[in-house]
């Protein structure tokens, strides 16, 4: 099956590739251009894992097939700290404690970054509801909570 | 994964073309799509996107016509328009029902309508707003009743190489709701789904609309419970039968999420509820 050319911008830089149009956004981000910060979780949408940003947005990138994300602007985990500095929302999940194995917190941070791009204006109980598809096995989401409401307010004192 | 070829046609009557052919499946949102190639549950030969079709995304009111949804609308656009939840509420609320903020990103309603499970959470809101379903192939256009889409479960009137182009909402409501019954708060599939919607005049129901999903093979109207409630005025006797009637309606299944007596049940109830919201609401 002939492969397709597709040009992504990922966290700022542009990519050109040819990929098979089965790969999903997940498998290029990580196999392809090896950002492997996204994680590969359940693999059909349930946990968030894989979450990153599109064009603004907030998705699942399992669900993505490559080759439709073509022109579009991606942000992954590691597109979040810049000059060396973390995120606030990064910074806050290490100040809170709000992960202990990792592997669902780039999810978890990149829904938190489109939430509160979109609104910070948003209660306990909203955040709660808004990342309810992201699952942790680990820390019973009571730090994660804590984590993203102190950025919120990080990033309400700093703007 | 099974590999497949990919297009990316730019009109609708390419994409329509493309779609005639055997094993060809259109890619709107592909929550659903993808997820069945990974299971090998969808083995298409060929997937035609139709994200670079201009024409098929977007909201549009205006007071002839009322509400125009392009099908390629994310559901997450349909659950925050503001033109939705002033007339069409219980659909803004339905679309706010489907798996995560993530998903209803990828999502559109014309995947969730053309997937025709029962159980969708865009297709009750629909039923109460008497959507009309146009629909294009490279032979012409026509248009279907929300009413009339479904043959069965994942099946549709739609036939080889025709395309849902947008939903018409000409019958706004003054007051609607939709419920949900579910077990989790998010990313969980609809044991059941009804949605109820009134237009009242001095506190008289002129018009109430039932739609109920996931209690029969196809989304049905409560047809029945319509007919009891219209010219009346609203009291506890009256939403017990109109529940009553709607239950009566039904043909759900048992199936792992719950039992036949507990869906019919709970149209009952929630049949009950929802015109009680709605109500308050008008």
């Amino acid at each position: 099956m002939a492969k397709h050319p597709v040009s992504l911008t990922v966290n700022g830089d542009e990519h050109d590739l040819l990929i098979e149009p089965r790969k999903t956004l997940l498998a290029v981000l990580r196999d392809t251009i090896g950002l492997t910060g996204t994680k590969e979780g359940c693999s059909t949408g349930d946990c968030g894992a894989c979450t990153v940003i599109v064009d603004g947005k907030a998705v699942t990138s399992c669900m993505v097939l490559g080759v439709t994300a073509s022109g579009k602007e991606i942000t992954t985990i590691e597109g979040l700290a810049s000059d060396g500095e973390l995120h606030p929302i990064q910074q806050a999940f290490i100040d809170t404690g709000g992960y202990q194995c990792g592997f669902c917190t780039p999810g978890f941070i990149m829904a938190s970054k489109a939430l509160v791009d979109e609104n910070l204006d948003r209660t306990e109980e909203e955040f709660r509801h808004a990342l309810g598809g992201n699952i942790c096995r680990c820390t019973g989401y009571t730090k994660i909570l804590e984590a993203v409401l102190q950025a919120v307010e990080e990033i309400r004192a700093t703007s | 994964m099974k590999n497949f070829e990919y297009f990316e046609p730019t009109t609708l009557a390419e994409a329509s073309l493309l779609f005639t052919q055997e094993h060809a499946q259109l890619l709107a949102g592909g929550t659903d799509l993808v997820i069945g190639m990974k299971a090998y549950t969808e083995t298409p030969q060929s997937v035609i996107s139709l994200q670079n079709i201009p024409g098929l995304t977007g909201i549009t009111a205006d007071t002839d016509n009322g509400i125009t949804i392009g099908a390629m609308t994310k559901v997450r656009e349909v659950e925050l328009s503001e033109d939705i939840l002033k007339h069409h509420t219980a659909l803004a609320e339905g679309a706010s029902e489907i798996g995560s903020i993530q998903i209803r990103n990828l999502a559109t309603i014309g995947g969730n309508i053309a997937h025709a499970s029962p159980a969708a959470d865009t297709v009750a809101g629909l039923l109460v707003a008497d959507a009309q379903v146009d629909i294009a192939s490279a032979d012409g256009e026509r248009t279907v009743s929300i009413n009339e889409l479904f043959t069965g479960p994942g099946q549709t009137v739609l036939k080889p190489g025709e395309i849902i182009t947008q939903f018409r909402l000409p019958s706004p409501a003054s007051g609607s709701h939709y419920i949900k019954h579910k077990i989790r708060e998010v990313m969980d599939l609809a044991f059941i789904g009804v949605a109820s919607a009134v237009n009242l005049q001095n506190s008289v129901i002129k018009e109430a609309r039932i739609g109920l999903a996931a209690v029969a093979p196809t989304p049905i109207r409560a047809t029945e419970a319509e007919n009891l409630l219209k010219g009346k005025i609203s009291t506890p006797e009256l939403l017990q039968q109109a529940g009553e009637a709607a239950a009566a309606g039904t043909s759900p299944i048992s199936d792992l999420r719950c039992s036949a007596e507990h869906r019919r049940e709970m149209v009952d109830v929630l049949t009950r509820r929802t015109l009680q919201i709605a109500i308050d609401r008008a």
